[in-house]
């Protein structure tokens, strides 16, 4: 049944895999797009990429951060999500490059997935850096075999080499040379990475998390300031070099609703208790 | 002979009306439009429906209030507009039927967007339907894109005509900016519901939650169905583009009247969408769309300015919005342009640096140019500023459409019955005439239903 989900999985605390039916998604999504969900009736509208699909069915990948996500997670496999919208945006730019480097952190992993496996099925070369917190949160790295070289870095040092992400990006791009990179994950690592490929003149490629209301170009809200322009990331992106994103105004926007997010969570939390689902 | 004074309808009084998002007027009681109704002139050669984008037969649904019939007279206003409830509500009357009235000069035109209003919400209250008739049923398929006024109003005439209409729609609602624009104050969603539930009787499928483009490509449409409607909407806010617009603080109408409206922020925490009140507002804009905006955050409890570059005479809102946004509360800076926004260090909106303007030579569109005045720079402190400068033409499906033809403002490019380049395919609406009216919205579709018909019969 439309927007049913198939299947649901705890990959960490806070960390859950959905498999939702939608065949007309499913079918469309390309490497690099979104979908938009209302979980309920009175719910907001939240972007989530889309981490995979097969068949009738597509992935995405939430981390719970506040309200809407901490409800997401609660539902069950055999619920249903109220609205599901896409896929949104502009898809990946997938082609030959040559060699490729692929930086994924934290839930940003689940969108690199995709993308690294198209990258490769076109004939690249790609080498892989994982990046989480500690080790729990190295999600999907069996999903990554097939890249030439596979990287792990977690904050802690509980697995891999205990660095940032770009950290290890500049170590890599002292020794080799790669034609393109991407990298996605929180905000913060792809300013980081963003930076690292400014200095080593290299085209990277970041995936925006704006705060997003319709994701159709229709409300502004998204907006952000590459280079001289405006652009909107839900139709514009959510793709764009790093090296033009004015990163400043980027995080400032993200923290525009502090406020209000911190009273739905708390309300939220004082009826529902103790999220032990997660 | 004396001309009588127009009947006012009821409005809500101001103190209670400037808490809460119910509807602002509360239009006529039956006597009160019997009365209205009783000093139409019932003209030989009625001006007033040459003003009338849809040519209602105004005198004769008129006729019909002051003998009493409204049953006769709702289908009088049917024949010839499908959504009386709201055009009698959000039409700019003043420039059309009641400009074009007889008594206008007088300064006293008929109130007809109220009689219509009042004929419309009465055959709702008394549930009174229109009959259906199908014309007959063929096996011919429409695809409409968008369920804006246009779309709707394409769709529910191809229907009638027989025809088996889907409605693709990329919101979670269908109604356009009727549903995310528009407030409740000035059109109760319930409305837009009940023509929307009417048309699903007609056998209209709404599919939501498609963007057209995305979900499906236009290919496929035109591949599936015999004929497609595009609705879409003019769609993408403009922005002046000054320095500091990424600031928080700073937003496009749409934003704010779609977090509104469409996801009922202003019922946060209970709905889960946020909105940001600020203590003071600016509004940037002198159209409906910047009332609407006024008047909403004023609902919610901020200080208000509507800040116009031209003087109130040259504002392109309808009067009776001015009038209310003035009475509510609302103050108007006039000859005024922003020309940059002032953050504080957290990257939050603080005030906007203006200029003062005058009003120089008419420009092409005969409206006075303004012109700024040297060294008149000074400060509004605002703490959230709304832009409603107007919109662009929406790229989500336009890009997509390959083979459509633009003109060189990005609209849709049709003959005046709607048909575009690609023979199957027809547009109407804000999508082909940049932002308008819903009326125009509504009689374009009608127009291209009517062309759509005769295309699918040859
Ligand atoms: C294109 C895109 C793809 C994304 N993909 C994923 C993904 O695959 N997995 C995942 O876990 N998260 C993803 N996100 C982020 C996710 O949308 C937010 O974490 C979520 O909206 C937070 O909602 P909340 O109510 O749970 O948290 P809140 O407490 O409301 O917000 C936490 C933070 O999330 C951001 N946020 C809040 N509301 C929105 C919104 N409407 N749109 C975007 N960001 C918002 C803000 O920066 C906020 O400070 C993506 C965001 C975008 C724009
Ligand atoms: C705030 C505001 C106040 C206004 N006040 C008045 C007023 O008082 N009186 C008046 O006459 N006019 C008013 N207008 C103008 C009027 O609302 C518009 O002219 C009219 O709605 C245009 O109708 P439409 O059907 O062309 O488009 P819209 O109403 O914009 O509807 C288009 C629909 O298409 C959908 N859509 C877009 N792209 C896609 C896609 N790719 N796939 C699927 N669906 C898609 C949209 O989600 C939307 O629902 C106002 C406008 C605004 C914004
Ligand atoms: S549809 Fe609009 S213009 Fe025509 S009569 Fe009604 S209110 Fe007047
Ligand atoms: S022009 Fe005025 S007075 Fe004459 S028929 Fe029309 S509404 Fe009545
Ligand atoms: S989310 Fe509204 S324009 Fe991008
Ligand atoms: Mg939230």
């Amino acid at each position: 049944m439309l927007n049913q989900i198939v299947e649901k999985k705890k990959l960490a605390y806070g960390v859950h895999l959905f498999w939702i039916e939608n065949p007309i998604i499913s079918q469309k999504a390309k490497p690099g797009q979104f979908v938009i969900f209302r979980v309920h009736e009175h719910g907001e509208r939240i972007p989530l990429t889309i981490s995979g699909t097969d068949k009738d069915k597509f992935r995405v990948i939430v981390r719970a951060v506040g309200k809407s996500t901490y409800e997401l997670c609660k539902l069950s496999k055999g619920e249903y999500i109220k609205d599901v919208v896409g896929p949104l945006g502009t898809p990946s730019e997938i082609k030959k490059y040559g060699k490729v480097l692929i930086i994924g952190g934290g839930v940003g992993i689940a969108a690199i997935a995709p993308i690294a496996k198209e990258l490769i099925k076109q004939g690249n070369k790609v080498d892989v850096i994982l990046g989480a917190r500690s080790k729990e949160y190295i999600i999907l790295e069996n999903e990554f075999k097939e890249a030439t070289n596979i990287f792990i870095v977690t904050d802690d040092g509980s697995k891999g080499e205990k660095a940032f992400p770009h950290q290890l990006m500049e170590k890599l791009l002292q020794k080799n040379k790669y034609d393109v990179a991407w990298a996605i994950g929180p905000a913060l690592m792809m300013k980081s990475c963003s930076e690292i490929a400014k200095k080593y003149n290299l085209k990277i490629f970041v995936s925006l998390n704006s705060i997003m209301v319709d994701g159709t170009g229709m409300c502004g809200g998204c907006r952000v300031r590459i280079k001289d322009e405006l652009k909107y990331t839900c139709v514009d992106g959510p793709e764009f070099d790093g090296r033009d994103v004015n990163w400043k105004s980027f995080l400032t926007r993200l923290s525009q609703y502090r406020e209000e997010e911190k009273i739905a969570f708390e309300n939220y939390l004082k009826k529902v208790g103790e999220p032990t689902w997660l | 002979m004396a001309v009588k004074d127009r009947i006012k309808p009821i409005v809500r009084e101001l103190n209670e009306r400037i808490k809460d998002f119910n509807e602002v007027s509360l239009g006529y009681t039956w006597e009160l439009a019997v009365e209205e109704a009783k000093r139409c002139l019932q003209c030989k050669i009625p001006t007033c429906v040459q003003g009338c984008p849809v040519g209602i037969d105004i005198p004769g649904f008129i006729k019909e209030i002051v003998q009493g019939n409204f049953q006769n007279s709702y289908k009088i206003l049917k024949k010839y507009n499908s959504l009386p409830a709201v055009c009698g509500r959000v039409c700019p009357q003043e420039i059309q039927c009641e400009g074009s009235c007889i008594l206008n000069k007088t300064g006293k035109p008929i109130a007809i967007g109220l009689l219509e209003r009042f004929v419309a919400d009465w055959a709702s209250e008394n549930a009174i339907e229109e009959k259906i008739t199908i014309e007959k049923t063929t096996n011919k398929k429409v695809a409409v894109i968008g369920a804006g006024p246009a779309g709707l109003t394409n769709a529910s005439e191809l229907a009638k005509y027989g025809f088996k209409v889907d409605i693709y729609e990329a919101f979670s609602e269908p109604g356009g900016v009727l549903i995310y624009g528009i407030p409740e104050f000035r059109l109760p969603k319930s409305i837009v519901k009940r023509e929307v539930d009417f048309l699903k009787k007609l056998g209209v499928n709404i599919t939501l939650d498609i963007p057209v483009g995305y979900a499906i490509e236009p290919e496929e449409l035109i591949e599936k169905y015999d004929a497609i409607f595009i609705g879409v909407g003019a769609g993408t806010p403009k922005f002046m583009n000054i320095a500091g617009t990424e600031l928080n603080g700073v937003y496009s109408a749409n934003e704010f009247l779609t977090r509104i409206n469409l996801m009922k922020a202003f019922k946060f925490p209970e709905y889960d969408t946020p909105v940001k009140i600020g203590k003071k507002v600016v509004v940037i804009g002198g159209g409906n769309t910047a009332m609407d905006a006024a008047r909403s955050a004023f609902r919610l409890g901020a200080e208000v300015t509507i800040v116009y570059r031209r003087s109130e005479k040259e504002m392109p809102a309808r009067k009776a919005e001015i009038h209310h946004s003035k009475e509510e509360g609302i103050k108007f800076q006039l000859l005024t342009q922003p020309i940059e926004y002032v953050g504080d260090e957290n990257g939050k909106l603080k005030a906007i640096k203006c200029v003062k303007m005058k009003l120089g030579e008419p420009d092409t569109g005969g409206r006075r140019r303004p012109l700024p005045i040297e060294n008149s720079e000074f400060f509004i402190e605002a703490d959230i500023a709304i832009e409603a400068i107007g919109t662009n033409s929406n790229k989500l499906l336009l890009s997509k459409f390959k083979g459509l033809e633009l003109n060189k403002w990005g609209y849709i490019k049709t003959d005046e019955f709607g048909q575009t380049s690609i023979p199957k395919v027809f547009a109407g609406g804000d999508i082909v005439t940049g932002s308008a009216t819903v009326i125009l919205a509504m009689g374009a579709g009608k127009k291209a239903a009517k062309k759509m018909k005769e295309f699918l019969e040859t």
